[in-house]
């Protein structure tokens, strides 16, 4: 085919655009994905009993506020490397404050406690049960992140997978934190930020093969 | 950056708004850039200009299929770079050639000059045509390639407005797909 064939079929009748596509996409994407990881946590393992009380409250909202910060972090990032070059626009590092942040906490509230303790604050009741849960939680909002990208543009495929991974991860974690009774901070440190690492792990290693365009 | 940029930014934003007129001269203009980048990258390691064509023709269809991903607060040119550059590299990947012998960073050279010799790519619409969904065919037929309004093609055969436009779209998009597929290969 002679290239101006293709140009005279593409430019005729051409369609405008909403400019403000690649934004509302992912956006509803990641509020349908905080949705399926609510959903699916209400459905297999149920809210926590405990939620009326004080203590149980302020630390499900400790633990939202690190899941809603990772997803919220990694959003933004996300909408700017859908787009072709936005690798060079920006400091993907600053996606790991939540992480850093909660490390911190969680090492001064060990430093706090008596050493008998550590082993208990780490590791909890149900470690095993969060680190089964997040990721499996996470398959359904990671499907659909990757499912937008596709419809975007992507020219670093390994960190916008990562980054995939990461909200699917942070999303999860929204709703596992739900249900999840282990109320310490080295134990969110420890068990949520290692699923959700694995989960960003997981993205960088699958998104060149699911992104490629 | 700034020979073309100005001019080719407000052809796309144009296009983007639905010009048609502009959005043609914006292809035209970015398909010899394109064709002269490469060409300079490809001869390198010998291949013909025949892989440039497709490899360039690919990459319109790929700015046209994704051109809602180009956000007006950001340059243009960097955004076609990005891409042209994305498409060379997978390119390259995929027909298996060394990433080493093709210099790859070098932004200034897709507006330093325009290449007016086009040649035939292996790309062949019609047969690319034939493998689309009927009503798909049929809309980007219309649309696309006779030049009727979607309001003609839809009475013409009985869809409604919306179903032309999502079936030209959907359309093109396979169509890209395949290209880029056949490019590949």
């Amino acid at each position: 085919m002679k290239t101006d064939e293709l140009i005279t079929m593409l430019s005729t009748n051409v369609e405008a655009v909403d400019r403000r596509r690649v934004v509302r996409e992912i956006g509803a994407t990641i509020a349908i994905g905080s949705l399926a990881a609510v959903g699916t946590m209400v459905l297999a393992l149920g809210l926590r009993g405990d939620l009326p009380q004080t203590g149980p409250l302020i630390f499900l909202l400790a633990k939202l506020a690190f899941a809603v910060g990772i997803v919220v972090l990694a959003s933004v990032y996300l909408m700017k490397l859908a787009r072709p070059g936005g690798e060079g626009r920006v400091a993907i590092t600053w996606a790991a404050l939540p992480f850093v942040a909660t490390m911190l906490l969680a090492v001064i509230s060990l430093a706090f406690a008596p050493t008998s303790h550590w082993n208990r604050m780490i590791m909890g009741d149900q470690w095993l049960e969060c680190l089964i849960s997040i990721p499996i939680i996470a398959v359904v909002p990671f499907a659909a992140v990757i499912w937008v990208l596709r419809r975007m543009a992507p020219t670093d495929l390994i960190r916008t997978g990562a980054l995939a991974g990461l909200v699917a991860g942070g999303l999860s974690a929204i709703g596992y934190a739900l249900h999840c009774t282990d109320d310490s901070l080295p134990f969110v440190a420890f068990w949520y930020g290692g699923t959700i690492v694995l989960c960003t792990l997981a993205g960088a290693t699958l998104g060149p093969r699911l992104l490629r365009w | 950056m700034t020979l073309n940029e100005a001019e080719l930014k407000q052809l796309m934003l144009a296009g983007l708004d639905g010009d048609s007129a502009a959005y043609r001269t914006l292809l035209d203009r970015l398909s010899k850039l394109l064709r002269s980048y490469y060409r300079a990258k490809l001869s390198r390691i010998g291949r013909e200009a025949t892989e440039a064509e497709d490899v360039m023709q690919d990459v319109l269809m790929a700015l046209h299929t994704r051109r809602h991903t180009y956000d007006p607060n950001e340059l243009f040119m960097p955004w076609v770079y990005a891409i042209a550059r994305y498409k060379l590299i997978d390119h390259l990947r995929r027909t298996r050639a060394s990433l080493a012998d093709v210099p790859l960073d070098d932004a200034g050279e897709l507006v330093a000059q325009e290449d007016h010799s086009g040649v035939e790519s292996g790309h062949d619409l019609e047969i690319l045509m034939r493998e689309l969904p009927d009503k798909m065919r049929y809309a980007i037929q219309c649309v696309k390639l006779d030049g009727l309004s979607v309001a003609e093609a839809a009475k013409r055969g009985g869809m409604s407005e919306s179903a032309i436009k999502v079936n030209v779209h959907r359309g093109l998009k396979i169509l890209a797909a395949s290209i880029a597929r056949e490019t590949k290969s």
